[in-house]
């Protein structure tokens, strides 16, 4: 067992735990917040995204151990008080989601790469966005939503 | 009171009102809920495709820490629980039934594919599950396995009941008429296709959460399923044999479906099963390689075609002779697929006067294959758009026009097909011209010059497609094998203060039923959306129903609605006439108000609502108090969605990697409630068929193992691997349901794999190349470039 400490959303969380604990069963079971999705096991579909030190993350590939000290932010810790971050508003306005299981590893993925690159053109996002996947929307709406998420996170 | 305004009724591209909670990570999946108390279950499944199980030696696992209990097929056979049913299946050809194994739960005596389950172990963590199972010993006597489908009915027997591997031989047609309009052709056109194998993979793996209270003796099961009240029948009454009404099953949200859970599957039987014997919660969640070999894949045929055309080329007949593999086990829509859901399409939208078709459905050593998006109609969609674009090659016409000339002429409805079918409704022609107008198609030879001279091939393909949606009617469909009812229930229940639930049979998985449905509503009553709560999927709270798929919901499950609101509103129009003193007839409702025609009487709908539920002042002799309305509705026919899709690629030579540039399609699916949510579910199946024809293929290895058994080897559509899509559509509306809507949710996967492999062929043909198969991945591609060049050089 390994205590892991760290900043989950703002807030500083505390677990004994396996020290094999994945990052993500850190967050879904050991923390109970259910937003992060498994989509597989080799670590492919990017269900899993969450930022670590404002850094996209595969939570799936990563110790709960490794992550000790720092600062997690997962799906539910993006929303402003006055309302959704405007990726997720983005998304909700371009139908960039459908069954909304891959959307919050989507949206985490999506922030990250607009904040490194805040102007990105379509090629760009498809290349960018290559290690999610979405069965259900054929990518056309999240495209476009991550196109209008980062005019609105210009603004 | 109802808020809002009827702006966002039918019609409306209104943004989802489900998507706060997906986006804020609010959605609640069956792998989100945890119950006290719970235990977890861990599958040991089998290593070979085909084996007897000589011993299995469970004694270390049991010791091992934390567990619990661990079952094999000897407990349930001891228990008398049985297997997953088929839910259709048809007579053959020589009038005997559809040979039907069983399909214990854990297996008992044999394993039929790699994956089949054997042992449950079940432990009070997951990890020790999984680190028990590992001491379980299974001694295994190994049988040939049965992989290769042409030659499957001399394989090894796998079933006692199934002989040759058969599980069904079925015809449609008449073969007299279709070998004599073959006999007498000016052209015949022979081809042969593989549909591929593919594996559904919606991004949420199979989950389950069973929990038994003592007290009342009944279950709750959590599982990801498309139809929670046939989960509920089928394991209630066929595999646990309890009363259905000991158990509630809960299908909360769902991540994506496709077909895949539709079926009920072994693991959510054991997780209820044990969940009693144990008195303790049993949960199980896939992980994806489960999903891969345990999940039931989709297509997987070959189909020999001949296709007979007259002088003027006008197609005079077709046959199709079709295997179909249908894996160890036969599943709930396993035999429907391959048979009814396929062979009636074989006219597509065409003029074809003869069409016969045998279709024998085969057991291997390989996952079951059960309906996946488009299920049946994709294949023979994809056999019949092939066999066009290779009779116009044949016969020197443009494919656009070689099919314009053989459509169904649009005074020609309704149309009966040669195949049982009879289309209501449709016109093929302005689909066709607006998606080429959409691609400029008139264009393209001066863009595929443009790409030669840069060292491209590019090429472009047309798919001309019909589908039938929404299943029906069920006394058809109960003559022709079917053992579930096809329509779909709604209850609408009016609160007090006019807000309203409507509880569907149907259910949503990403298919927006939360605000399409509103829409209906609100815009049938005048309220605004908001005012409307769509419930869905519990079947402790909602009306039997058959749940989605088959593009049914909005078509068969939306009429359902439509006809318990047209009951709310009589019998409000009702207390509305009494309220106002006038005659019912004289009443007229329209925009949430109850008007008395001539006059300037009116009473809202919340009004309404109020005094039905307070009846102070009421026709008391007339109605019951209250405003609540439960229909089933039952279709009077299937709905035609049709159009066309047209893509184009461009390959390199040197990689033979197909880029797919463009793409262009004009559907008519009928109205559109929420043209948006419409265009989202094109896009969606468009991607699955680009994936069929470009990128996936589930490959099974000659000793049945897996090969494609992760992300890694099998290969999903990406966001950069796939163009932005055109999307356009016409209307003919439905002429036999209330919303004239047709369904929309599997064209794309039908319409495009076809679109795809024709432009590849035309990319290629001028080289000589005549034939691609699925999936026409870099390396196929590039040695049929290589062979092309090599054979043009001798
Ligand atoms: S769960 Fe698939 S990449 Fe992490
Ligand atoms: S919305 Fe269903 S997987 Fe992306």
């Amino acid at each position: 067992m390994t205590t892991v400490s760290f900043s989950l959303n703002g807030k500083q969380v505390s677990a004994d735990v396996p020290d094999n604990t994945l990052l993500v069963n850190f967050i879904r079971e050991t923390m109970s917040m259910t937003g992060t999705h498994v989509g597989c096991d080799t670590s492919q579909c990017g269900a899993c995204v969450v930022h670590v030190e404002c850094e996209s993350v595969k939570s799936c590939t990563m110790l709960a151990a490794a992550a000790e000290g720092t600062s997690v932010t997962t799906i539910e810790g993006i929303a402003h008080d006055d309302g959704l971050h405007p990726m997720q508003q983005a998304f909700h306005e371009n139908h960039g989601l459908q069954c909304g299981f891959c959307t919050p590893g989507m949206v985490m993925a999506a922030i990250e790469l607009v904040k490194e690159n805040p102007d990105p053109s379509e090629t760009e996002i498809r290349e960018g966005l290559e290690g999610n996947i979405c069965r259900c929307t054929g990518y056309h709406n999240i495209v476009k939503s991550v196109q209008a998420g980062a005019r609105m996170m210009g603004e | 009171m109802p808020e809002g305004s009827t702006k966002d009724g039918i019609g409306a591209s209104l943004r989802r009102k489900e998507d706060k909670r997906f986006l804020t990570g609010s959605g609640r999946y069956t792998d989100d809920i945890t119950r006290p108390g719970q235990l977890h279950v861990h599958f040991v499944r089998s290593v070979h495709a085909h084996a007897n199980i000589k011993a299995i030696r469970t004694d270390a696992a049991e010791a091992a820490e934390g567990v619990v209990a661990i079952y094999t097929g000897e407990h349930v056979a001891a228990d008398g629980i049985g297997g997953p049913i088929c839910g259709w299946v048809v007579t053959n050809r020589d009038g005997s039934p559809t040979n039907e194994p069983p399909h214990p739960i854990l297996a008992n005596g044999t394993v039929r594919y790699v994956g089949d389950h054997v042992v449950a172990v079940i432990a009070e963590t997951l990890e020790q599950a999984m680190n028990a199972a590992e001491l379980v010993e299974i001694d295994y006597e190994v049988l040939a396995p049965v992989v290769d489908l042409a030659n499957a009915a001399s394989g090894a027997q796998l079933h006692e009941n199934v002989p040759n591997n058969m599980y069904f031989d079925f015809e449609l047609g008449d073969e007299a008429a279709a070998t004599a309009a073959l006999d007498s052709a000016a052209t015949v056109v022979e081809l042969e296709v593989r549909n591929n194998r593919l594996i559904p993979n919606a991004m949420e793996p199979r989950a389950a959460l069973a929990e038994y209270d003592h007290i009342d003796d009944a279950y709750t099961l959590f599982t990801t399923s498309q139809n929670p009240h046939l989960t509920r029948l089928v394991i209630g009454a066929f595999m646990l044999n309890i009363p259905e009404s000991k158990l509630r099953v809960v299908a909360p949200d769902v991540g994506g479906g496709f077909g895949s859970k539709i079926y009920v599957y072994p693991e959510e039987a054991v997780c209820t099963w044990a969940s009693k014997k144990l008195r303790r919660p049993i949960r199980w969640t896939a992980d994806r390689s489960e999903s891969f070999l345990a999940d039931a894949h989709g297509r997987d045929h070959i189909n020999k075609i001949r296709m007979g055309l007259d002088k003027d080329n006008r197609i005079t007949g077709l046959r199709v002779d079709t295997l179909a593999n249908l894996g160890a086990y036969l599943g709930a829509f396993s035999v429907v697929t391959p048979t009814i859901l396929h062979a009636p399409l074989l006219s597509g939208c065409y003029k074809i006067p003869a069409i016969y078709t045998n279709v024998k459905g085969m057991a291997t050593t390989t996952a079951r294959v059960d309906a996946y998006r488009g299920a049946g109609r994709p294949e023979a969609t994809y056999l019949l758009e092939r066999v066009m674009d290779t009779a116009a090659r044949q016969v020197g016409m443009d494919p656009a026009e070689f099919r314009r000339m053989n459509f169904i002429p649009k005074d020609a409805f309704p149309y009966q097909t040669p195949v049982a079918l009879q289309y209501d409704i449709g016109d093929y022609e302005p689909p066709l011209d607006k998606a080429m107008e959409m691609i400029d198609y008139k264009g393209f030879e001066a863009r595929r010059a443009e790409a030669a001279g840069r060292g491209k091939y590019r090429g472009i393909g047309l798919s001309s497609y019909i589908e039938a949606c929404g299943i029906a009617p069920s006394a058809v469909a109960g003559a022709l094998g079917a053992r579930v009812g096809l329509y779909e229930s709604a209850t609408v229940r009016v609160d007090p203060t006019g807000t309203v639930n409507v509880f569907t049979g149907a259910h949503s998985h990403g298919q927006g039923h939360d605000t399409t449905f509103a829409q209906i509503v609100a815009d049938k009553l005048g309220i605004g959306v908001g005012s409307v709560e769509i419930i869905h999927g519990d079947s402790d709270r909602i009306p039997f129903g058959m749940g989605t798929y088959g593009s049914r919901s909005l078509a068969v499950g939306g009429a359902a609605i439509v006809k318990a609101v047209d009951k709310i509103v009589d019998k409000a129009k009702i207390i509305a006439a009494h309220l106002m003193e006038a005659a019912d007839a004289d009443v007229v409702f329209a925009d949430g108000k109850f008007t008395v025609a001539g006059t300037d009487n009116e009473k809202g709908f919340g009004e309404i609502a109020l005094a039905a539920y307070v009846p102070h002042n009421y026709p008391h002799d007339r109605l019951e108090p209250g405003l609540e309305e439960t229909a089933f509705y039952d279709p009077l026919n299937f709905t035609y969605p049709s159009g066309t899709h047209i893509a184009e690629v461009e390959i390199d030579p040197s990689t033979g990697v197909v880029d797919l540039v463009d793409w262009a399609c004009c559907d008519d699916f009928g109205n559109l409630i929420n043209p948006m949510i419409v265009e989202g579910q094109v896009h969606g199946g468009i991607a699955q068929g680009v994936g069929q024809a470009l990128l996936e293929n589930a490959h099974y290895d000659e000793t049945g193992q897996l090969i494609t058994a992760s992300y890694m080897d099998y290969c999903m559509p990406r966001a950069d691997d796939l163009p932005n899509f055109k999307v356009d559509y016409t209307v003919t509306a439905c002429t036999h349901n209330d919303l004239g809507v047709k369904g929309c949710g599997e064209a794309g996967a039908i319409a495009s794999p076809p679109a795809l492999i024709n432009a590849v062929i035309d990319a290629l043909a001028p080289l000589g190349v005549t034939d691609m198969s699925m999936p026409a991945s870099p390396e196929k591609v590039w040695r049929a470039i290589q062979s092309a060049q090599a054979e043009a050089a001798e």
